[in-house]
Order: C-alpha cells, then structure tokens, then sequence
C-alpha cells in the first residue's frame, strides 16, 4: 500500500482527536492554548489535504480501510477514493476552517473550547463526505456535518433568533437526510452493495427501472437539500442569518456547495449510463435556473446583510447546478472553479459583516449608512468582493462564470448567467457604498413586518471593537487573495481541467476502484481565460456598479424617471411582498416545501 | 416477500413529515422528525428480511450454512438510531431554549426570522 493511502483517512481522523481533545481538556487551559491547539489541527489539515492533492496529480488515491482489499472485483470492505475534485474540496474545507478559526481568535470571548471543537467536527464530517467512496458513508458524514453545523448554528443560546434558526436548519436536514437514506436502502435492495463503485458496477448497461430511479431521486434530494436548492432552501437563510459570522464562512462557502458535489458524485459513478441524460439534465437545470433566479431577487431585496449574503450564496448554488447540469468536464471544471472564488469572495465578505457587526451591533444595512466611513480600507475590500461576485476578472469567481457561459448551453443561458451574477454583486456593492462611503441619501429606517431587518444584534464580542484586531483582517485579506489567486494562477484552471475529466470518467473510476486498474486520461477541455470571457466578466462587473448606483440613489433621480419607474414597479411589487411572505421562518412550511421538491425531483426525473 | 412493510415504511415518512407540517408545538415536531426516522428503520428491516431465516448470530443453533437474514442492514439501522438519538437531543435542546427566550413553543407565534 503505498504511503498516499494513509492521507485521507488521517485527513479525516485528524480534526476529530484535536476535537476531542479540546473538548476534554478545554475547562483547564488558557485561551491562547484552546485557539492555538484548534489552529495547529485546521493547517494540519490544510498539509494534508495539500499532500492529497499532489498524491492525486495523476491518478486517484484509493484506501480500502482495514486492508480490506477487493479480490476478482468482489469485495466486503469500506473505500476511500480521493481525487483531483475531493481532495480539492477537503483543501478548501481546511483553509476555510482556518481562515474561521484565525477570524474568531478573538472574536468569542467566553466560549469554553465549545466553538472551536464543533469547528473541527464539523470540518471534520465535511472532509469525510468530500473523501468517501462509499453511499453509506456519504449519509454517516452527511449527518455528522449536519450535527455540528446545527450546534454552530445555535451556538449563542442567548439570542431568540439563534435557536429559532438551528431549529429550522436541523430539522428541515434531517429530513432530507431520512429521505436520502431511503434511496441508499432502495439502491441497496436493488445491488446489494453500498460502494459507489460496486453499485456502478452493479447497475452498468441497464436502464433504470422504476426502484433505481426512485432511489436516485431520493438521494438526490437529501443532498440538495443540503445544498440549499430551491425549494429547499429556506433553512440556509436563517441559518446564516443566526449563525456565528465565522461559521456562516464555512456554511456558504463549502457547505452548500458540498451538497453539489454529492450530486455530481453520486450521477457520475452510479446513474451515468442508468438514467437518461436528458432526465438529470433537465432536473437540475430547472432547479438550477429557479434556485439562481430566485436567490438573485431574494439577495437584491434585503437589508439584513447576513441574509443578503446568504441569499447571494443561494443564487450561486443555483450556478454551480447549471454548471453541473451541462453533464461535460467543461461543465463541472466551471462549476469547481466558481465554488473555489466563491468561497474565498464570499468569506471574506462574511468576515467583513461580522467586524461591522462587532462594530457596531447591527447588520441592517439601512442602519449601518455612513457608519463605515472611517474604514475606507473595509470599505474598499467590501466593494472589490461585491464587483468579484459579479465576475470581474481575474477573480476565481470570474473564470467559474466565464466556463459556465462556454459550457453550450446558448446565449439565453449567457444572459441569465450575467443577469444573476450582476444582481448578486450589484446588492453588495449598494451594502458597501452606502455604509463604508455614505453615499446617497440616507434610507427610511421603517421596515415592514415581512422582513427580518438585523437591527439590535447582540454583539459577538464582549465589548465593541474600536480597531479592528490584526488576525481578523489578516483573514479577510486571506480568502480575498485564495479567490483572486483561483482566476490568476494558470496552473489551477489547468489541473482543474483534467481533474474534471477524470471525475466524469466513470470506467476509469469503477476500474481502478475494484481491480486496481489505471487508465490514460481523455482529452482535456480548455479551461484558461478566453477574451469573450474578460468582456463578459467586465460587463457584468460593470453591470453591478451601475445597478448598485441606481439603487443607492434611487430617490435623486428626476421626478418623471421614478414615476414611470413607479408605473412599471407596480406589478412587480406584490409578487416581491408575497416572495417574502413565503419565507415564514415556519418549520412547518419548510418541511412541506420539502415534499414538494422531492416530487418536483422525482416528477424531472421519470419524465425521461 | 409482501409489500406491506415497505408501505408501512413510507407511511411512516409521510406521517412524520405531515405532523412536522401541521405541528403546533416544537416537542410534536421534534417527535415527528423521529417517527419519519422510524420509517427508515422499517425500510431497512425490510430490505434485509428473508422468510423462515433466522437472527444472523452464528453459533450452536445456526450453522453457517443456515439461512440468516442480511446483517448490513441491520448494521445500518443501528448506525441510523445513534444518529437519530443525537439529532433529536441537539434538537430538545434548541426546543428548550427557545422556549427560555421566545417565551412560547407553538411555531406559529415564532416570528424572528423573515422574509
């Protein structure tokens, strides 16, 4: 067994002994000790995903645990199987955790090593789903993450809105995930077999009969709902909204997206070949287009700005399914590249609320006007992840949208692409010129009873800062430099290219998985940067700046301009009211959109 | 091998789920998240049952070569109660505080987060 075989299950174990360690030992040591020992278990993690990415350059890396090694292609034992994609996502897992733990180094200030061992728990689980290769497994972690994230979620036990959220966010995942656990048992029933490779092995060269489709539906579901598709997207705004700002980093920038990769994962290895092309094509396009269109509306119509960020986040969620939904290497190298600049932009944006809200007790943007101005540098940083958001080059998040539009699907599917992305960043930019620069007049504080407004947030630290702490701006500029370094550096669009064509090869998997078998790599998509691409990049980025003018000085433009605005407005304003109404902050009406989605799923998908 | 336990099994799933829709109080909703994992068990259960096989414990009574019913599953259930045992106190726990703050556990009148 060569030594690479010991990375992945060190990468996962690692995080749960510091864990648990700090939960042991945490009532007796010094602060400084519980952030350092956390710290030292996050970049180890970081090394070894690292390793595990070198160790991947050509091939995948594959742990049977226990040296339970396949004999004949039969096998009883449990897989890790670590690639280019997954050892990517448990890198980005590491850096984002470090770069949360570095931001709450002194952000909590009586915590009890509670915040920092759910921390690496939850890397921990996140890291597990990345890596496995086997279905029950992906559940075990699944829930594991879900655990530790709920906990997070709720971790100011103080604050109404925080338990309030954690409840919505467990209960509505642990639905999804009894759902999904159904479809593993059907697909069990059907093969019996849990490895993904086996049940591949199993299914290859049949059609779906009605049994495999509905366990692929269901599975599908429970990870979109961890993905925060729509309709199952209602508990990541509370939960964001409610969640430490530091975890919100883990939250959005590789929670979510994990849910995606599980997609991805589980079509490539198990349903290639099983369930028409044009089934999963259509299902996560239409739920890819709903979830990007729906998000973008949300996000450019609130003022809570944790809420606006977590809505943001949805709407890209709904552009990595896109990217996933062109079911090529193309497709998933853009939907891998925009998740990567999307996770080191929108952290660092998390970070930058969370210094506003220590700042200054509130994150309602309304509040917040003019209150920023003595932080230009903030301020400039707020801006330049705003336009980022909305592709502007040479932001990894900019690449991701560019492939995205090169991926085939047309030019009305370019126009949404820019559409929503320029939404998106247009909202935050409109957040930072109005509370860094002051510019505009000065919005009405009344707010109306269908909005959630974040004024008079407890702070999260004990007294108000008035400098903002060293290792919290060393984060921010942190993940803003990893997104930037994600479009910049040529050497990741290229490996993430071949990384995806091996991630869509699926004889390749099965065979290296069960007989040890290596095969050549197909042919390698063009993944750099193309001019069609900058041009577009820049005009939504310029596209963004002028809506975010537009709205901040929305009340200075001539009178005959807002009338007919105000005419054309008209139509539109009850549909936003009742799009608000919808979110309820109910359980009830959470877990019944959950019914409906996963019909919605299996009705896309049977439909052939 | 009948029908009838996996329509119990989804049965179940939809009933938790539909309590956890019409739910007027947290700790019903938190129980019937755990009835909709109680379907999971029945479904597993099921998927591994064999007519006339016995407990799959190899011993005096059983010989290898008995017919047994399939142990994964059975495996996997166990795995899913610890989850489920987890899950559910973590949740008690947010129903307890939420009753210390908001002053109330009937979903209805939780109005903090909107919109």
């Amino acid at each position: 067994m060569p030594m690479s075989a010991a990375l992945p299950p060190l990468a996962i174990t690692l995080p749960i002994a510091v864990g648990c360690v700090l939960l042991a030992a945490g009532r007796y040591l010094p602060r400084w000790a519980i952030d350092g020992l956390a710290m030292v278990g996050a970049v180890l993690g970081v090394a070894l995903a690292a390793l595990l990415m070198v160790a991947t350059a050509h091939t995948r890396v594959i742990t049977w645990l226990g040296g339970w090694q396949p004999r004949h292609g039969v096998t009883v034992g449990i897989v890790l199987v670590a690639d280019r994609i997954n050892s990517g996502a448990a890198l980005l897992v590491a850096v984002l955790t470090a770069a949360a733990l570095l931001f709450g180094w002194r952000y909590f200030e009586d915590v009890h090593a509670h915040y920092q061992a759910l921390t690496l728990l939850f890397m921990a689980g996140m890291t597990g789903f990345a890596l496995t290769g086997d279905l029950f497994d992906m559940f075990v972690f699944f829930e594991l993450m879900g655990a530790a994230a709920y906990a997070l979620a709720g971790l100011r036990i103080e604050e109404p809105e925080s338990v309030q959220g954690g409840l919505s966010f467990g209960v509505v995942n642990s639905l999804g995930a009894y759902l999904c656990l159904m479809g593993i048992g059907l697909l069990y029933a059907r093969t019996g077999q849990l490895g993904l490779a086996q049940i591949g092995a199993a299914l290859a060269g049949k059609p779906a009969d009605p049994l495999v489709l509905g366990g692929f539906a269901l599975i599908a579901t429970g990870w979109l709902v961890k993905a925060a598709a729509v309709p199952f997207h209602f508990w990541l705004a509370d939960a964001h909204a409610v969640a430490p700002t530091p975890v919100c980093v883990l939250f959005s920038g590789v929670m979510a997206p994990l849910g995606v990769y599980g997609v991805g994962r589980v079509y490539w290895v198990i349903a290639h070949g099983v369930v028409a092309d044009g089934a999963v094509r259509r299902m996560l396009l239409v739920l890819g287009v709903l979830t990007a269109v729906l998000g973008a509306l949300m996000c450019f119509t609130q003022r809570h700005v944790k809420r606006l960020l977590a809505y943001s986040t949805i709407a890209h969620i709904g552009l990595f399914l896109i990217g996933l939904a062109a079911l090529s290497p193309l497709g998933i190298a853009a939907a891998a590249l925009y998740a990567a600049g999307h996770a080191g932009v929108k952290g660092a944006l998390f970070l930058l609320t969370g210094i506003l809200l220590s700042r200054h007790q509130t994150v309602d943007e309304f509040e917040l006007y003019g209150r920023g101005t003595q932080h230009r540098f903030s301020g400039v940083l707020f801006v330049l992840g705003g336009l980022a958001l909305a592709g502007l080059p040479p932001f990894g998040t900019g690449l991701g949208k560019a492939l995205l539009e090169e991926s085939g699907f047309g030019a009305g599917m370019t126009v949404l692409v820019i559409a929503v992305s320029a939404v998106t960043g247009a909202a935050v930019v409109r957040v930072g010129l109005r509370t860094y620069f002051g510019l505009g007049p000065r919005p009405s504080r009344e707010s109306s009873a269908e909005e959630t407004t974040g004024r008079q947030e407890q702070p999260e630290v004990e007294e108000s800062l008035r400098r903002t702490p060293a290792t919290m701006l060393a984060a921010v500029l942190l993940l803003l430099g990893g997104g930037l370094l994600v479009g910049v550096l040529p050497w990741v669009a290229r490996s993430t290219g071949a990384a995806a064509v091996r991630f869509a090869d699926q004889r390749g998997y099965l065979a290296q998985v069960l007989h040890g078998a290596t095969s050549r790599l197909g042919d390698v998509p063009d993944t750099g940067w193309s001019a069609e691409g900058v041009a577009l990049g820049l005009v939504s980025a310029a596209l963004a700046a002028g809506l975010a003018a537009l709205a901040v000085y929305a009340r200075r433009l001539p009178g005959a301009v807002r009338i007919g605005a105000r005419v054309v407005g008209r139509p539109v304003r009850p549909a936003l009211i009742s799009l608000h109404r919808l979110h309820s902050g109910h359980v009830g009406d959470y877990a019944a959109w959950l019914v409906v989605g996963a019909g919605a799923v299996a009705g896309l998908l049977a439909l052939g | 091998m009948s029908w009838y336990p996996y329509c119990v099994a989804g049965w179940l799933v939809l009933a938790g789920i539909f309590g956890v829709v019409r739910s007027r109080d947290l700790i019903h909703t938190v129980i019937c998240v755990s009835i909709a994992q109680s379907g999971t068990y029945v479904l597993l259960l099921s998927i591994g049952y064999q007519s006339g096989a016995s407990a799959p414990i190899f011993g005096s009574s059983t010989p290898p070569s008995a017919p047994v019913v399939d142990p994964v599953v059975q495996a996997m259930a166990l795995t899913d109660i610890v989850v489920s045992a987890t899950v559910t106190a973590l949740l008690l726990a947010l129903v307890v505080q939420v009753a210390k703050r908001h002053g109330t556990i009937v979903p209805d009148e939780l109005r903090a987060l909107r919109g």
